[in-house]
């Protein structure tokens, strides 16, 4: 048992961990904090002193901030309801005792090791390009026009890529869910009379719940902040069409320089995402209390 | 203590390594002349005992990095290659230093410069970046598809002749577009070519008290013409077409005509790249009888921002880059079509490269006909043919740029476009004071 002495002593041991990790963490949300209230432009020094709520204004008065809004909750769900559909039935597939089960289980993981600025210019230009995309050359080849897939359909194109990233994420987990399923409960199941679909219906997705609740919460974290494939792709275009917050914040704060503006974006970004994974873990989060 | 000795001999080391070889930091695009210099500076290297780290960056990304870098001072940079646009705004920042030893130089020969080209990278007449290549817009136009189609290319086209020809030369059965036009969206990319096309419309950005003029008819006949002439004969996926892929389609034989850059030139009649370059012809940029043709002005030049340690380096490195006798380095290696064109008048007098460059007059009339100080037909506050040289334009113009690039893609209509471009411009000018 730890005397008052030792817990004294590593207190004071862990305590510069501590504090690194906090400034770490507090400053640059501090920072970000006091430029959106500053009027702060690379280029043109004469913007100086506190701008008030000017930032904010501009920023959420932008003609794309609703469209940005609506184009990242349809990102997310989009995204979520391809990988975790996707997952589900994959996870299912991998689970069967199938010839070659390690290197399709290598494959179908393997996109997560693939960074997102790299999977994106694969698609783009490999793939889903109307000139030398694979696509293109497939509707050729039944004598169709080839689609133009990121000016026709940006955020539908925007999706796939990013679900492609994340399905082996989400396969992962919910395969592992599916091995800890105990054999005898779905033998007994099955003595039971009961068929496949019920058994996948009464048994198999309930005992997944959890793991499904996990992948949704993770990955919501991680979409709502999608920014490379945009980039690489579609720029946020064509007009705002693919344009998500975290791409309006980097337009508004880099490309045009406004570093106040971008700030207050960023602040903006950070209390809708607060939003979301609040009701996110009203939700759903009520699965990880069983 | 026996560490001491060792210490000091390492320092001395490190302080004599140091003082010997002096490096310079160069950030650069990735253009292929550009390329062609990095490969050729190790004889820079050797005379001078200068080192060079290049930074070699995709051109928009260069765009951002170096604004970045000295507008927070960074100091990352020795040399940063920039453009017309940001020349003349950097150096009333009092970001760059100013190149008077070139200046004074006789044997660098300043007056030598192309004027317009010079007078877009000076401030209050002082030079304040050397060209590296310069460029105007022109038209390059396959004489077999053109023949074809029954019509000949006069060598000072009006647009209503560019829509008859593009109309006329598309084949969409064999894959022939009539006209291959910038569709990306970009300040540099679409709204360079469109707002070089204004101009010879009429159109300007603002007016005299910085109004954006989205909502008058010049602006909408120049959409409507572009995107009519790119519907009619306009090469699928349009809109994520810039500079690269168009030079593609051409050289692949895909576009009868295609109005850009004439840096282009030497590319598209390059045998080796491109399978129509002995049917390549020249002419100026289209216009509409109004006084002013749809062509814009630009140089790359290289530039050494206040923050470098080694401006004197710095300085040495760009006289050698953007001097006569760099030319002959290239010439002698890769031959006179190859040279950076569109810098010196001493080049266009040289009959050698005027033998190897068929384009090169059509270049010397399209730099020599754009005016930076007078872009439009009506008057307006700002300088730049193809930009507007404030420091907000790169924003307004980026967001700018999108609405016209959805407009092209079919996700808005023209009157939408450019109602929201309307819309956004007057915010941001407010925002950054110049509308009251």
């Amino acid at each position: 048992m730890a005397t008052a002495q030792t817990r004294t002593l590593s207190r004071i041991m862990m305590a510069p961990a501590v504090i690194v990790l906090l400034i770490w963490m507090i400053v640059p949300l501090v920072m970000t904090l006091w430029f959106s209230f500053q009027n702060y432009s690379l280029i043109n020094p004469m913007m100086t002193g506190f701008a008030g709520w000017a930032n904010y204004i501009y920023v959420i008065g932008d003609p794309s901030f609703t469209q940005s809004l609506v184009n990242t909750l349809i990102l997310v769900g989009g995204v979520l309801l391809i990988t975790v559909i996707g997952g589900i039935l994959l996870a299912l597939l991998l689970d069967q005792p199938i010839w070659g089960q390690g290197i399709l289980r290598i494959l179908v993981i393997s996109p997560f090791f693939v960074m997102p600025p790299v999977a994106a210019l694969i698609w783009k230009n490999g793939f889903m390009h109307p000139g030398y995309g694979m696509l293109g050359h497939l509707w050729k080849a039944f004598g169709l026009q080839p689609v133009d897939w990121f000016n026709q359909y940006p955020l539908f194109s925007v999706i796939v890529i990013v679900a492609w990233q994340w399905l082996p994420f989400a396969t992962l987990i919910l395969l592992t869910a599916l091995q800890s399923l105990s054999e005898e409960q779905r033998e007994a199941a099955e003595m039971d009379g009961a068929n496949a679909l019920n058994r996948f219906y009464y048994i198999i997705l309930p005992h997944m719940a959890r793991a499904i609740t996990i992948v949704i919460l993770i990955q919501t974290i991680f979409l709502l902040g999608i920014f490379a494939e945009i980039r690489v792709t579609t720029g946020g275009g064509p007009g705002y069409a693919s344009t998500n917050i975290a791409f309006l914040v980097f337009r508004t704060g880099i490309l045009s320089n406004d570093i106040g503006a971008g700030s207050a974006g960023g602040v903006v970004a950070v209390i809708i995402a607060n939003i979301v994974a609040f009701f996110l873990m009203r939700a759903v989060g009520k699965n990880l209390d069983a | 203590m026996k560490l001491t000795p060792l210490f000091v001999s390492a320092l001395t080391l490190a302080l004599a390594t140091s003082a010997s070889a002096q490096t310079l930091t160069i950030a650069t695009v990735n253009n292929g002349d550009m390329v062609r210099m990095q490969g050729l500076s190790s004889a820079f290297t050797a005379d001078t005992g200068i080192e060079l780290n290049w930074v070699v960056l995709e051109e928009n990304t260069l765009r951002q990095n170096v604004t970045t870098d000295i507008a927070t001072n960074g100091g990352q940079y020795d040399v940063m290659t920039i453009g017309t646009y940001e020349a003349p705004i950097w150096a009333k920042q009092g970001w760059l230093v100013p190149l008077d030893g070139l200046s004074a130089d006789a044997a660098y020969d300043v007056d030598d410069l192309l004027p317009p080209i010079r007078d877009g990278l000076s401030y209050e007449g002082k030079l304040y970046a050397a060209p590296f290549y310069g460029e105007s817009s022109m038209v390059m136009y396959r004489k077999d598809l053109m023949e074809k189609a029954g019509l000949t290319m006069p060598d000072a086209p009006t647009w209503e002749f560019i829509g008859q020809a593009a109309r006329a030369m598309t084949d969409r059965a064999n894959d022939i577009n009539g006209i291959c036009l910038r569709g990306k969206a970009g300040w540099g990319e679409n709204m360079a070519f469109l707002t070089a096309m204004s101009n010879s419309f009429g159109a300007r950005w603002f007016d005299e008290s910085w109004k954006p003029q989205f909502d008058q008819p010049e602006w909408k006949s120049t959409l409507d013409t572009y995107l009519g002439l790119m519907a009619d004969a306009g090469p699928a996926g349009a809109s994520s077409n810039g500079f690269n892929e168009n030079l593609t389609l051409f050289q692949q034989g895909k576009c009868g005509m295609w109005i850009d850059a004439t840096v282009a030139a030497s590319f598209v009649i390059n045998p080796n790249d491109s399978t129509v370059a002995d049917q390549v012809g020249f002419a100026l940029a289209p216009d509409n009888g109004l006084g002013k043709r749809g062509n814009w002005l630009w140089a790359w030049s290289l530039a050494i921002p206040k923050s470098s340690q080694n401006a004197e380096a710095a300085e040495k490195f760009i006289d050698w880059a953007t001097n006569k006798a760099y030319l002959d380095t290239v010439a002698a290696q890769d031959g006179w079509a190859n040279v950076p064109p569109g810098t010196r008048t001493s080049l266009y007098e040289n009959a050698e490269y005027q033998a190897a460059a068929p384009f090169a007059k059509m270049t010397l009339d399209s730099i020599n006909s754009a005016n930076p100080s007078e872009p439009t037909v009506k008057p307006v506050p700002y300088t730049g043919v193809q930009f507007v040289a404030i420091p907000e334009f790169a924003g307004i113009a980026t967001n700018v740029g999108q609405l016209f690039s959805a407009a092209l893609a079919g996700q808005m209509s023209a009157d939408d476009a450019l109602a929201q471009a309307q819309d956004a411009t007057t915010r941001d000018m407010t925002r950054a004071g110049y509308i009251k």
